[in-house]
C-alpha cells in the first residue's frame, strides 16, 4: 500500500512533466496548425542552459530563469524566421523542416557543450524527503515538480479563461482572418503563443535536469510521449493535455511497477516476467488506441477542428 | 477632397494570368451609405478583400482618411478605423454573444498593465459589449453561445462586433444573403439607423435592398467600376442595365 501511494506520486510527477511539454505543443498545433517536432529541442536547451548557469552561479533559481529566457528568446526567433514560412504549407513540409531543426539544435548543443552529459544537483533547499502520509517519505524535489506543474496548469487556466490575451488566443484558434479583421495583431499573437509554449518546454527541461541526465537527444525521448498525450487529450486542447498527461504518467508508471506482479500471478512466473517488460512499455500506446477507438478526436476535442 | 474617407485608385489585381480587378476606382464620401453592386463573379468580394488588406493589389493605391494604406496589414487597417462584416458567418461559436462583443471591443483598447484583469469583470469591456448588445437588439440573448443563434441574429451580432471596434467606415459584404424576409427587414432597419452617422460601404447582390438604402451606387462588372451615381440614375443607366441584367428587359431584380 505504501509503495502504491509512492508509485501514484511518481505517476503524478511524470504526468506533470508531460503536461508542461504537451501544453506548449498542443497550443502551437491548435492555434498555428503547425506540427513542431523541434519542441523537444527547447526542452533540451532549457536544461543545458540551466545546468550551466546553476553550475557557475550556484543558484538553481538563477539557472531556471536563464534556461527559460534563453529558450524563450531562441524560440521566438525560430518562430519569426522559420515557422512563419510554414504556416501555409502542408504538414509534411512542417514535419521535415522542424525535423531538420532537431538535427541543427542537437549538433549545436554538441558543439557548445560536447558529448558528455551534464549533471545537475538538486538544490539544497529542495533536497531531502518529506513525510506525506504516516510512514511515507517522498523526495521533496519531486513534490516540488508536482507543485510547479499544478501552478502552471492554474496559470494557463486563468490566462485562457480570464484575460484578453487568452480570449484572443482562443479566438485565433478558430479563425485567424476574422481575429485580424477585428484589429488583433496576429503575427505578434503567434510569436507570443510560441514563446509561451517554448518556455513551458524549457521549464520541463530545467525541472528534469536534476533527476535525469542533461544530454543531447533528451528532448526526443520525451517528445514521443508528448505526442501520445496531445493525441489522447484532443489536439489543441490545454485541458485535454492536462488530462492526457496525468493519464499517461499514471498508466506508464503503474504499468511498469505492477504489470510484472500481475502477469506473474496470471501466467507462470517465468513467462510473466518475460512478457511484462514489453507489455509495460506498450501500455500507453494500447491505452491511446483504446481511447481513440471510442473518441477519435481525443478526450477534449476542439470544436473548430470538428467543423472544418 | 477631404470629404473622401476611402479611396481606391486604379487598382489592378492579377492571380497569375487571371485579372480579377482592372483599373478599379472607388471614392467613398464621409458619412455616406455607398453601395457596390454587380453580377455574380464581378469581383465584389475581391474588391473588399483588397480594401481590407486581406489581399494586396498588383498595382494602384488605397487611402483611408488621406493616409496611404496600400501596404498596411489587416489588423493595422482595423486599428485605423476600417471594419468589415464578412460574407461567411464569422463568429466565435464557442463564445457567448457577449464574449464575442468583448473580444471585438478588447482588440481596440490599449491594455497596458491591465492585461491580467479578469475579462468578466473588466468594465471597459463589459460597457462596450452592453452598448452594442442594445444597439443590435440582442440584449435578451447575451449569454447564449453564438453558435446557437439563428442566422439573422448571427448577422446582427456580426454587425455589433464590427461596430464595437468603433470604426469610421464599415464594409458590409452581402449582409442580406441567406436571410429570410424578417431577418432582412431587421437588418435594413439597423443599417438605416447607422446611415449618416458613419460611413458604410454595402456590397450587395440584392439590388432591392440597395436602391432603397444607398445614397450612392457603384456598379462593378468584370473587375471594373462602370458607373457611380445616385440610385435613381443608376437604375435607368443603359450600360448598367445591359451589363448587370444581361440586357433582360424589364429588369426583374429592380
Amino acid at each position: 500500500m505504501l509503495l502504491f501511494i509512492e508509485q501514484l506520486f511518481n505517476g503524478l510527477q511524470l504526468g506533470v512533466m508531460l503536461f508542461l511539454m504537451s501544453a506548449g505543443l498542443t497550443l502551437v498545433f491548435g492555434i498555428m496548425q503547425v506540427i513542431n517536432l523541434a519542441h523537444g529541442s527547447f526542452y533540451m536547451i532549457g536544461a543545458f542552459v540551466a545546468a550551466t548557469v546553476t553550475l557557475h552561479s550556484g543558484s538553481f533559481l538563477l539557472g531556471m530563469v536563464a534556461g527559460l529566457s534563453v529558450a524563450g528568446i531562441i524560440g521566438m526567433i525560430v518562430e519569426m524566421t522559420i515557422l512563419r514560412q510554414l504556416y501555409n504549407r502542408n504538414h509534411l513540409d512542417q514535419v521535415l523542416a522542424t525535423f531538420g531543426l532537431i538535427f541543427f539544435f542537437n549538433e549545436l548543443t554538441r558543439i557548445i557543450w560536447g558529448r558528455q552529459p551534464l549533471f545537475m544537483d538538486i538544490p539544497s533547499w529542495l533536497d531531502g524527503t518529506v513525510e506525506i502520509f504516516a510512514g511515507i517519505e517522498y523526495p521533496l524535489y519531486r513534490l516540488a515538480i508536482i507543485f510547479v506543474g499544478f501552478i502552471v496548469a492554474l496559470f494557463l487556466y486563468l490566462l485562457f479563461s480570464r484575460t484578453r490575451l487568452g480570449m484572443q488566443i482562443r479566438a485565433g484558434a478558430t479563425n485567424r482572418d476574422i481575429v485580424a479583421a477585428l484589429g488583433v495583431n496576429i503575427k505578434l499573437l503567434y510569436t507570443l503563443v510560441f514563446g509561451l509554449g517554448v518556455m513551458l518546454a524549457a521549464l520541463a527541461g530545467v525541472m528534469a535536469g536534476p533527476i535525469l541526465a542533461v544530454e543531447v537527444g533528451m528532448g526526443e525521448s520525451i517528445l514521443i510521449l508528448t505526442f501520445v498525450v496531445i493525441i489522447i487529450g484532443g489536439i489543441g486542447s490545454v485541458k485535454g493535455a492536462f488530462a492526457g498527461a496525468l493519464l499517461v504518467g499514471m498508466v506508464d508508471t503503474l504499468g511498469r511497477a505492477y504489470l510484472p506482479t500481475i502477469l506473474s500471478l496470471l501466467l507462470s512466473s517465468e513467462l510473466g516476467e518475460t512478457l511484462s517488460a514489453p507489455i509495460a512499455s506498450m501500455s500507453i500506446y494500447m491505452m491511446m488506441a483504446l481511447i481513440l477507438a471510442f473518441k477519435p478526436n481525443g478526450l477534449f476535442p476542439i470544436q473548430s477542428r470538428l467543423d472544418s | 477632397m477631404s470629404n473622401i474617407i476611402l479611396q481606391a485608385k486604379s487598382i489592378n489585381k492579377q492571380f497569375g494570368a487571371v485579372k480579377v480587378c482592372q483599373n478599379f476606382n472607388l471614392e467613398i464620401e464621409k458619412n455616406s451609405l455607398h453601395a457596390l453592386i454587380g453580377p455574380n463573379g464581378a469581383g465584389k468580394t475581391t474588391a473588399l478583400n483588397l480594401l481590407t488588406g486581406l489581399i494586396k493589389p498588383t498595382s494602384g493605391s488605397i487611402s483611408l482618411n488621406g493616409n496611404d494604406i496600400t501596404k498596411k496589414s489587416v489588423n493595422v487597417r482595423s486599428q485605423l478605423g476600417l471594419a468589415r462584416v464578412f460574407q461567411i458567418t464569422s463568429l466565435f461559436n464557442e463564445f457567448s454573444v457577449r464574449e464575442n462583443l468583448m473580444l471585438a471591443a478588447g482588440a481596440h483598447q490599449k491594455t497596458g498593465y491591465r492585461f491580467w484583469t479578469n475579462v468578466n469583470r473588466d468594465k471597459r469591456l463589459l460597457e462596450v459589449a452592453d452598448e452594442f448588445l442594445e444597439k443590435v437588439g440582442l440584449n435578451q440573448r447575451s449569454s447564449i453561445l453564438a453558435g446557437n443563434l439563428s442566422h439573422g441574429e448571427q448577422r446582427q451580432l456580426e454587425m455589433g462586433m464590427a461596430l464595437a471596434t468603433r470604426p469610421d467606415i464599415l464594409l458590409l459584404d452581402e449582409p442580406m444573403a441567406g436571410l429570410g424576409p424578417g431577418g432582412s427587414a431587421k437588418l435594413s432597419e439597423l443599417i438605416l439607423e447607422l446611415k449618416h452617422k458613419m460611413t458604410i460601404l454595402l456590397v450587395e447582390h440584392d439590388t432591392h435592398a440597395v436602391f432603397s438604402l444607398a445614397d450612392t451606387v457603384s456598379v462593378m462588372v468584370h473587375g471594373e467600376v462602370i458607373a457611380t451615381n445616385t440610385p435613381e440614375v443608376i437604375k435607368n443607366n443603359q450600360r448598367v442595365q445591359e451589363a448587370y441584367l444581361g440586357g433582360v428587359s424589364g429588369g426583374a431584380e429592380c
